[in-house]
């Protein structure tokens, strides 16, 4: 039979891979939106695993919420990255210094 | 190992396979591609997971309208792609040690010991009369109705801030205006001119 603990592996490996992929596409903004998309992906993985062994199904509402949340985080982020094309003509995260940051 | 014990490995080798491709591709689109099926391999998941209306909702949410508006936006904009590559080598070894780290810490606290099946057991298999979209419909309009509709208002909010982000008028653009059209009369395009008539 297929373990808790196996889900929640897989969860924390597709987590600590996007987390790496945040680190080596530091300048890409889309790349960085596609691994923010695949870090909330695997904390789904885990509600719903848990939402399964625990005979819960609270769980998979959350996951119906997070999918909501993150479905309107994208359409706004590629919005924004749509403006700054326009204004900048790159998305470079370097040339956006503009806040001195 | 059972049958549903090999698609899980099936499902989760293609899935950590694409995600490491969406994370070295040089290219945003193969990426989006592979973040597809690494879409469509954990819908599978969660279809052994019993879970098959998000499964579902996955594929059409994700894969139908996330994806596809990042394939748009791709495809819209002029990327310089080399300028955007160039910390990939400096960065790899930072990036490479933080994740294993990462993964260490989480599978010492996720791994066998802590989750495995003697500390939870697997579930019985669900009878073949369960509807896991009625579940999951009963709860959510029931308990969690409050939270639904403060999630509709959230993506009402997220479809006016994206239009209105994105929105812009040109000047040099001639477009109708209805009202303008509408409150025009007879006299202000109509000219009579009297004049005397001609003699052969």
């Amino acid at each position: 039979m297929i373990s808790l603990s196996e889900y929640l592996v897989l969860g924390a490996l597709l987590f600590v891979i996007s987390v790496a992929g945040i680190f080596i596409n530091r300048k890409n903004l889309l790349i960085l939106l596609m691994c923010i998309e695949l870090m909330l992906l695997a904390v789904n993985i885990n509600f719903v695993a848990f939402s399964h062994f625990l005979g819960d199904v609270t769980g998979q509402v959350f996951v119906f919420f997070v999918l909501t949340v993150a479905a309107a985080e994208a359409a706004i982020g590629l919005a924004i990255l749509i403006v700054l094309f326009r204004s900048r003509r790159s998305i470079n995260v370097d040339d956006l210094d503009t806040l001195k940051g | 190992m059972t049958f549903p014990h090999f698609l899980f490995y099936l499902f989760a080798f293609f899935a950590v396979g694409a995600a490491l491709m969406v994370i070295t591709r040089r290219n945003p689109v193969h990426s989006a591609l592979f973040l597809v099926l690494v879409f469509f391999n954990v819908a599978g998941l969660w279809m052994l997971a019993e879970a098959e209306f998000l499964a579902l909702a996955l594929v059409l949410v994700y894969v139908g309208a996330v994806m596809v508006l990042f394939l748009f936006v791709i495809m819209m904009l002029d990327i310089d792609l080399a300028a955007l590559r160039a910390g990939f080598v400096r960065n790899l070894p930072v990036g490479i040690l933080v994740a294993v780290i990462m993964l260490v810490e989480m599978v010492l606290v996720l791994g066998p010991a802590h989750f495995g099946l003697s500390v939870y057991a697997a579930p019985e298999p669900a009878p073949a009369d369960y509807d896991n979209t009625a579940a999951l419909g009963l709860s959510l309009f029931t308990e969690h109705l409050y939270a639904l509709e403060v999630a509709a208002v959230i993506l009402l909010v997220a479809m006016i801030a994206a239009i209105g982000l994105t929105l812009r008028k040109r000047p040099d653009t001639r477009r109708q205006v209805v009202s303008r059209q509408h409150m025009v009369k007879k006299k202000d395009r109509l000219r009579v001119i009297k004049m005397a008539p001609e003699e052969k």
